[in-house]
């Protein structure tokens, strides 16, 4: 009888275990090839929960159009309403979003009133909305356009007529934002001078933010010695064109570019994210354990090769920026210090992987990404995971440092391995003045600036608290030996001492 | 009684020749010049030496500050590390031998280790109290730490070139001169080192495809 029990015992052990065999495996699996990562300290990639999910993938369909979108290349959030250049179709869509998932066509126009000769769009690559107006990159027709609400034309930005545009260039806008005051600012095709820059009133008043021209001494050499035609075949040293552009809430312009050598790109000398100011100079901190240019990491394989390459750019209003990668089809989303928080996404065709993304753009927290071949946009929301980063880095910057470290420290009950949440419990201890504990924070992960900032202070304290023991070890250590050798002298001088002596 | 009178007066040389590396280092000329020729040097002292260097470079892995140290442990090789001094230094020692043995070097391959093992003092020395330091500054204090511990690896270098201008009873200028042949002799060395082995390797993968293949085939 107790034979026959231990039989069925083993069995259903046996059963168990080939039961639950799957369901381990594809655990395993999800932990190896993870959807979100960070990179730590070393450069190593961790895998991280979700900080995103997918709340729906929204194609023409779902949307209830008549005609499917065709290669979808411009997106812009205004409140929340969705604008979409369907760039392949000619028209522009205006989607308002009722709920969380609900999405309704509010209209869809493909032509404007106004006195002008052609009322209709010729290839619209992106669009830029203000309180009253629509700006439309009107890419074919060479203009961009300025419609009021109503669709009725107010005026059009045209090709600059200005001895620093080369007048042989076709003009065509791809790309543009508008900023409070309504100057336009415009990512034209073949053009490398940086943004074309237009007064609210059209007039084109200079280019801006163009990168800096890099040339290594032995290219130039060797161009110093080649003949013409060789030199033509070379390539030039030229400012790299920009790919788009957004606009964040301080005014200041996000621009990406995918005009990026992978060897500069390695070397930290070319950056395919910038954040220009009014000078047009770079502003973007970097101040991150590694470039601010996605993957740090890339090789040839799975079909895809080469860096990440930025195509659109988006900001939060606490810094925070989320980058699109078309190499690979994913979303970097970094700090206000240049550091990364997530990166997550990926080629496929599953929900929350692109075909081809061509923008992103965010509604609050929640991100949006068009997708030019899928001919749809994906819409996500952050999970509880990622909402806490979001929540950690809003409460610091509002300067409630205990709340701040309270979510981070959520954060890594849910992920141990992101090296920010350490360094940002770090931080909020520092600010509550609790050098040694957040000494111990920063220490986890490397993070030496920090310790240094809190180490300076704990010495500090520690010096001002043990003042009397240190002075009366060095008292010891000094006067002691002193006094020793000071006895040992006169007893040296008495024992050697003449009236002595001469007694004996 | 009279074998430990006999152990103790070893250990009373051992103890004097250890000290006398600390008169090396304040009186390189004089110190390395007797340490062969008044015979004040001794091996065990040189190996005394050689392994507070190793200790010293062990520690500073694991205790120094890690302002100054950032390991990523996955990578180390606590073997691999110890060789970095010992496989450098017999490099040294036998390359320098080699080449100053045919043009009128007056020391011996031991004479040649003792030597470089005593210089190398200054190294432990300083590192040692380093580690304490390195957890009583911030990064902006950082120079501090860096210069002194260059300051250490100089002398260091100093003291070998001194010791070996004495011993050999070298100029300066001969001194220099094969200093930079030893450290050709070594990467000579390395050179042979690496084509022998790769022979070895490849000869023995061509018994093994021999032998795989006859299994193969039967």
């Amino acid at each position: 009888m107790k034979r026959i029990v231990k039989k069925i015992g083993a069995l259903a052990a046996c059963l168990m275990i080939l039961v639950s065999m799957p369901g381990t495996a594809t655990v395993a699996n999800a932990a190896e090839i993870g959807y979100t990562y960070t990179f730590d300290y070393w450069g190593d990639v961790q895998y991280s929960p979700d900080a995103y999910e997918v709340v729906g993938v929204y194609s023409a369909a779902e949307l209830g159009l008549d005609k499917k979108l065709s290669a979808p290349q411009g997106m812009f959030i205004y409140e929340d309403y969705i604008y979409i250049c369907d760039t392949g179709n000619n028209r522009i869509l205006e989607i308002r979003r009722t709920g969380t998932a609900e999405f309704e066509v509010v209209r869809e126009f493909s032509e404007f009133y106004g006195n002008v000769e052609v009322t209709t769009f010729s290839m619209p690559t992106d669009i830029a909305v203000s309180e009253d107006y629509f700006y439309i990159a009107d890419k074919n027709n060479n203009r961009i356009l300025k419609l009021d609400k109503d669709l009725n034309y107010v005026m059009e930005f045209t090709k600059p007529l200005d001895e620093t545009f080369d007048q042989e260039l076709t003009f065509l806008p791809s790309k543009i934002a508008i900023d409070t005051a309504g100057r336009v600012y415009c990512v034209a095709t073949s053009v490398n001078k940086g943004l074309i820059k237009y007064e609210a009133d059209g007039v084109f008043s200079g280019f801006v933010g163009a990168t800096p021209v890099t040339y290594d001494f032995a290219d130039y050499l060797w161009k110093k010695f080649a003949t013409k035609e060789q030199r033509a075949q070379m390539t030039n040293f030229v400012p790299t064109e920009y790919d788009n552009l957004y606009m964040d809430y301080e005014g200041f312009v996000y621009a990406v570019t995918t005009n990026v050598e992978e060897a500069d790109l390695d070397n930290g000398s070319a950056d395919s994210i910038r954040r220009i100011n009014m000078m047009g100079s770079d502003i973007l901190i970097r101040n991150g354990n590694w470039y601010v240019i996605g993957d740090i990491h890339w090789g040839d394989g799975g079909g895809y090769s080469g860096p990440s390459m930025m195509i659109d750019i988006t900001a939060f209003e606490n810094d925070t920026y989320v980058a699109l990668d078309k190499t690979r089809g994913r979303l970097f989303a970094y700090d206000d210090q240049g550091r990364l928080l997530y990166a997550f996404g990926s080629k496929g065709n599953t929900d929350g992987c692109f075909k081809s993304p061509s923008a992103i753009d965010h509604m609050g927290y929640d991100l949006f990404v068009l997708d030019q071949q899928d001919c749809s946009f994906t819409v996500f929301t952050h999970t509880e995971y990622g909402k806490n980063i979001i929540d950690a880095i809003d409460l610091f910057q509002d300067g409630e440092y205990e709340a701040s470290g309270n979510a981070w420290q959520r954060v890594i009950e849910m992920n141990g391995n992101h090296d920010l949440a350490y360094i940002g419990i770090g931080r909020a201890l520092l600010r509550q003045e609790k050098y040694h504990e957040a000494m111990e924070y920063f220490k986890l992960k490397w993070d030496d600036e920090n310790y240094s900032k809190a180490f300076k202070q704990y010495r500090k304290e520690w010096v001002e608290e043990n003042i009397v023991t240190i002075v009366c070890a060095l008292v010891l250590v000094i006067a002691v030996p002193l006094i020793i050798g000071k006895i040992r002298k006169i007893k040296h001088e008495i024992d050697t001492a003449d009236i002595f002596t001469r007694k004996k | 009684m009279l074998v430990s009178l006999k152990n103790n007066e070893k250990l009373k040389r051992y103890g004097k020749s250890l000290k006398f590396a600390f008169y090396c280092l304040t009186h390189p000329l004089d110190g390395f010049w007797d340490l062969t020729h008044e015979k004040r040097g001794s091996i065990a002292a040189a190996n005394t030496i050689l392994i507070f260097t190793i200790l010293a470079r062990i520690c500073q892995l694991y205790m120094t500050s890690f302002i100054f140290n950032k390991v990523y442990w996955p990578e180390i090789n606590i073997f691999l590390y110890i060789a970095s001094i010992l496989f450098p230094l017999a490099l040294w020692c036998v390359g320098n031998w080699a080449l100053t043995t045919l043009f009128d070097g007056k020391a011996r391959l031991p004479q040649i280790y003792m030597a470089t093992c005593y210089a190398m003092l200054p190294y432990p020395l300083v590192q040692f109290p380093l580690i304490i330091f390195s957890h009583m500054v911030t990064v902006d204090e950082a120079e501090f730490y860096s210069v002194v511990s260059t300051i250490s690896l100089v002398y260091a270098a100093l003291l070998i070139l001194s010791a070996m201008m004495q011993i050999h009873e070298y100029t300066l200028k001969k001194t220099l001169l094969f200093t930079v042949f030893s450290i050709f002799a070594m990467l000579v060395i390395v050179f042979i080192l690496l084509l022998f082995f790769s022979m070895i390797s490849q000869g023995i993968a061509y018994f093994v495809s021999i032998v795989r293949e006859i299994l193969f085939r039967m």
